[in-house]
């Protein structure tokens, strides 16, 4: 019998978006100074959901001194024990609107319905949670007997995770003291307007959390502020690298979290089945808008035909189309400029003459969307293994041996994660030891906790976000 | 006075366990606290920290992938070293830093004991900065701390042996490699510790000494993509110091800011953390 | 490649091949169950589910207590499982023990099928000869399905020949009737046990692999019914031959059942979804498919005293 899905939209009457969002800064919605704002489109639809102010100079200069007013009479002086108080509320709130925070996610990035209700709003709040408990442990936490936080800390984020990535930089940047100024993505500012509403509904002391939206010239004014103390940033490497030339010989801290090229490594004794899903969860999960995406599948030359034959069985099943649709796999890609760049590296796949093959997923007319694909006969010399395509395009390649198997996964700048599959732990573990990588999932892939520390290594970046380690982005760091 | 002309020691890199001349052929005069000359130290060019890195860079995975046990022993070794040739130190420092007799011998000391109290780091700070995550679900979670790599120094200017060893032994304790520009004016300790270094049971390439001017060389390892990462604590020129943050930045380098500072300070963990990455494994548990 | 595996060489040849298959992954097993039991199955897509899933019902029942009354109200509501809707699709078959078989076919003709448990069910535990009569007599009775168990303690102990060997020789006794291997992956505990039994059971001649007597907790579950239909699946690749796969026990509820039919849809294919390939062993779960088709129906939800209690 052929079993199609009947449509299973979830319901968008779950939440209001307003017409027009102005800034959030110590504790209000504020109208920028001069006046200027852009709009939010829904990237599956190409409809406009709401107009977004843009911060000039003058706004993040506001934002800025709100934060440390906040810093210097309120956050500072708090004890830590109330200032969990709030984390805690933060968490609750975010856990009872998290249906209405998952819809306002999809239809603002294209993520699937379901991806964002059953990953990131569950995360997010977790995410709080877990930070809340640290906040008046802070002394026993390892890095000194009287942990100090920056002050003000500027933190800038991407569009792939919108809400979860504010959590990561916002829940220990509190914990540990700080008080942020944030900048949102320009194309996915939404749920940071809506946690700023949260914010309020915590009554969280004005100025503690600011929120500045714009593009990249907003960002920049945020980071080169005097009065910043400390820089957190996720993103591309390219800005990253941008960031860090902007504040050297400044006292400001700095974390960077930035892009990636993991390689994804099967060997023959891999748990199969599971290492298709973890392959497909790899590099297809959130459209492979994924900094730490399996984007390099690396498989053992004796079992590649067989694997690759079950990956593309596999991906016929994937289910491309509405993100509100609850039965939604793939989701629309976030935006234009992203979707030109993902389609630009993979006519350079094909001019370079790897072999595509394209998963047969009718694409909507309207909106931005990209079948999974995958080529094969890829070597280290295109430039598909090399360059973050942050978008759902795998290259395969082949190995013999786990030294060669190291060798080419480490053959890249980035080195932000890794995934090895195999049944044989002793291989795993040496494996381990020898990527350089700031994250090795073995036997399953791209799983995130607030526990679990989480960050890069060369051109990937540094400093940690999540667990124990991920205090020490937002505490003065103790050098003699 | 002795009738008994002194032998004099030529004062050169320390460069992949031996001792090159500069390629550039070049020597600066190395001056006493008064102003007269002591030797003539070797210039290091561009080149010679180019070979330093290779040095370095060939000499880390190995490092790396000894027990630990293994360089806690080594270190502790030089430590051994350290103290059977303190007179020498103690003269040298004397020299270049215009010290007293007895507070040279306190300086002597507390580099002795900075060496040994490292050296213990080896095998125990993957303990201290490691943890099993409690994430939820069936995993078995994991982060342990792992070297950065190749790391670029700037020795302190003003403490040429305590600073420098200070500096040194956190780096690569843990496992990294270093390529040290020595105090400028003051560089006859960084060799003779390079002396020490190279008769023992250190790897060569683990650590490289360069003497001559941060200036020149500074910028070229700040900006070297095969560094992983930078310890300005000896940058004491603002312009400079920005520069080489800078230079960093083109291939996200993480850099230590500059900290010449009191080195009898209780060091505490933040050198040794500043130098190494936390790296974090998950594992399903299952039947 | 149902040949016997004789002889040492042939045991050692049959264990290596099991023990050459890939392993499967726990909890990357569960986490596919768990987002496949996640999708969301509305309106028109539901109430064709719900049709399906009666039409794969197995209907069971195997107590000690079971009289031909019993079974001839079991077998009636097979045949109607909706008296008053003649729109419900029958049942696929009843299930009984093999002495209750002819009663049961007596009831049904040849309008569903009739399914003996023998191979002294559940346990396995009785001579070959034993079994071979047990099956006899069923097939004599009535039954076109065998639901045979195998010897698991054989199976934990390594005599994969053994196990093999039995199905090899009920399947020659059942003179035609549909053979259905019981792994009871309760007792076998993992999953890579779990494809091991299915690999050995098919190679053997099974037509259907099935999860369970529901004598043993657990009993079905979706992973273990994942692994199952990875390996009919994988089957079929190796020789174009589609097996069937039952769950049996524990799923009580359309919404289970539901979920079943989206695991059969993305891990062995749209191919799966008729009777001939897959079905439910269960008993509850037939009155829970009947209101939920109620409830599609009529627009509001029904109550137990709008299914008929047999």
């Amino acid at each position: 019998m052929n079993f199609d899905y009947a449509p299973a939209p979830e319901s968008r009457d779950l939440v209001t978006i307003d017409a027009h969002y102005g800034l959030f800064i110590d504790g209000e919605f504020v109208e920028p100074t001069d006046g200027t704002s852009f709009k939010t489109i829904n990237p599956a639809t190409e409809e406009v959901l709401a107009e977004v102010s843009e911060a000039g100079p003058n706004d993040v200069d506001r934002a800025v001194r709100a934060a440390q007013a906040a810093y210097a009479k309120v956050w500072s002086k708090m004890p830590g024990a109330e200032r969990a108080k709030y984390l805690y509320r933060i968490a609750r709130l975010i856990a009872e609107r998290s249906r209405e925070l998952a819809v306002l996610e999809t239809l603002d990035n294209g993520k699937p319905i379901r991806e964002s209700r059953d990953v990131d709003m569950p995360l997010v709040s977790a995410h709080f949670f877990y930070y809340a408990g640290w906040a008046d442990k802070l002394e026993h936490a390892g890095f000194s007997d009287a942990p100090r936080p920056y002050g003000v800390a500027a933190q800038i984020i991407p569009w792939n995770f919108p809400l979860l990535m504010l959590a990561w930089k916002i829940a220990p940047a509190l914990a540990t003291g700080n008080t942020v100024v944030l900048k949102p993505a320009e194309t996915t500012s939404l749920t940071a307007l809506a946690f700023a509403q949260i914010c309020q509904d915590a009554e969280l002391p004005a100025g503690v959390v600011n929120i500045v939206t714009g593009d990249g010239a907003t960002g920049r004014a945020l980071v080169e502020h005097p009065d910043v103390n400390k820089v957190a940033f996720t993103g591309s490497t390219e800005v990253g690298r941008q960031i860090q030339r902007a504040i050297a010989g400044t006292t400001k801290g700095l974390t960077l979290e930035l892009g990636g090229k993991a390689a994804n490594i099967v060997f023959d004794d891999a748990p199969l089945d599971e290492a298709i899903e973890g392959i497909v969860n790899g590099i297809y999960f959130n459209q492979g808008h994924v900094c730490c995406a399996g984007s390099r599948l690396l498989v053992q030359e004796s079992v590649a035909d067989d694997v690759l034959e079950r990956l593309k069985s596999r991906l016929t099943m994937l289910r491309l189309g509405d993100p509100m649709d609850k039965n939604t796999d793939i989701g629309a890609i976030n935006s234009p400029a992203q979707h030109a760049r993902i389609a630009e590296l993979i006519a350079a796949g094909d001019e370079e003459g790897a072999q595509r093959w394209t998963a047969p997923c009718v694409l909507p007319d309207k909106g931005w969307w990209i079948a999974p694909t995958v080529f094969t006969g890829v070597t280290q010399a295109h430039r598909i293994a090399r360059e973050e395509i942050f978008g759902p395009v795998l290259s395969v390649l082949s190995f013999r041996t786990p030294e060669e198997a190291v060798i080419k996964a480490n053959n890249t700048p980035y080195g932000l994660s890794a995934g090895i599959w195999s049944e044989k732990g002793s291989r795993t573990l040496w494996m381990a030891e020898r990527l350089q990588a700031g994250v090795i999932w073995a036997n399953t892939f791209n799983r995130f906790d607030p526990a679990s520390p989480f960050g890069g290594v060369k051109e990937s970046g540094f400093g940690r976000e999540g667990g124990r380690q991920g205090l020490g982005a937002y505490l003065q760091r103790e050098v003699r | 006075m002795d009738d008994r002309v002194e032998v004099r020691k030529t004062y050169k890199l320390f460069i992949n366990g031996v001792f090159p001349r500069s390629e550039s052929g070049r020597t600066y005069p190395a001056l006493d606290s008064k102003g007269k000359l002591l030797a003539h130290a070797a210039l290091a060019s561009r080149k010679d920290a180019r070979d330093a890195v290779l040095a370095a860079r060939a000499a880390q995975p190995g490092w790396a992938a000894r027990d630990a046990y293994s360089r806690g022993q080594i270190l502790y070794r030089i430590a051994e070293m350290l103290e059977g040739r303190r007179d020498q130190f103690e003269t040298e420092i004397t020299r270049c830093e215009g010290l007293s007799a007895r507070r040279a011998t306190g300086v002597v000391n507390a580099t002795i004991d900075r060496w040994v109290w490292y050296a213990g780091w080896a095998d125990k700070i993957t303990q201290v900065l490691g943890s099993s995550n409690q994430v939820s679900g069936p995993y078995f979670n994991f982060s342990v701390p792992t070297p950065t790599g190749v790391v670029a120094a700037v020795a302190p200017a003003r403490s040429s042996l305590l600073g420098l060893v200070s500096v040194i032994a956190p780096i690569i304790v843990t496992g990294n490699t270093v390529v040290c520009l020595a105090a400028p004016e003051k560089p006859l300790p960084a060799i003779s510790l390079a002396e020490v270094l190279a008769t023992s049971d250190l790897p060569a390439g683990v650590v490289n000494i360069l003497t001559g001017q941060p200036h020149t060389v500074g910028p070229w390892l700040a900006e070297h993509a095969d560094v992983n990462a930078l310890d300005l604590s000896g940058v004491d020129d603002d312009s400079l110091a920005t520069e080489m943050a800078v230079g960093a930045a083109g291939t996200i380098k993480y850099a230590l800011p500059p900290c010449d500072s009191d080195w009898t300070l209780d060091p505490g963990l933040g050198r040794l953390s500043a130098f190494m990455n936390t790296t974090t494994v998950w594992h399903p548990q299952g039947r | 490649m149902t040949t016997t595996w004789d002889g040492r060489t042939g045991a050692t040849a049959l264990r290596q091949f099991l023990h050459a298959l890939p392993g499967v992954d726990e909890v990357g097993a569960h986490g596919r169950a768990a987002m496949l039991s996640s999708r969301s199955i509305k309106a028109d897509a539901k109430r064709r589910a719900i049709d399906l899933a009666i039409s794969m019902v197995d209907l069971t029942t195997l107590e000690g207590a079971d009289t031909p009354g019993k079974v001839r109200a079991l077998s009636n509501k097979a045949l109607r499982p909706d008296p008053l809707d003649i729109s419900v699709p029958s049942a696929a078959c009843v299930c009984v023990y093999s002495d209750m078989a002819g009663i049961a076919r007596e009831v049904v003709g040849d309008a569903v099928h009739v399914a003996a448990v023998a191979t002294a069910f559940p346990s396995g535990r009785a001579a070959l000869a034993v079994k071979q009569a047990d099956t006899q007599d069923a097939v004599q009775r009535g039954a076109d399905e065998i639901d045979m168990v195998i010897d698991r303690g054989a199976f934990l102990a390594g005599d994969y020949a053994k196990v093999f060997n039995e199905i090899v020789d009920i399947k020659q006794v059942c003179a035609g009737a549909h053979l259905k291997v019981i792994l009871e992956t309760g007792e076998l505990a993992t999953y890579d046990n779990v494809r091991r039994a299915s690999w050995l059971a098919m190679m053997a001649g099974a037509d259907f692999i099935k999860t369970s007597t529901g004598k043993i907790a657990p009993a079905a579950t979706l992973p273990v019914t994942l692994v199952m239909l990875e390996a009919v699946r994988d089957w079929y690749l190796a020789t174009g031959v589609r097996i069937g796969v039952k769950p049996a026990g524990g799923i009580r509820t359309a919404k289970d059942a539901i979920r079943y039919l989206v695991m059969v849809n993305e891990t062995a294919g749209p191919e799966w979804l008729t009777p001939d390939l897959f079905r439910f062993g269960a008993s509850g779960l037939l009155n829970d498919l009947l209101m939920q088709r109620q409830r599609m129906s009529t627009g509001h939800y029904s109550g137990p005293d709008y299914v008929t209690i047999d």
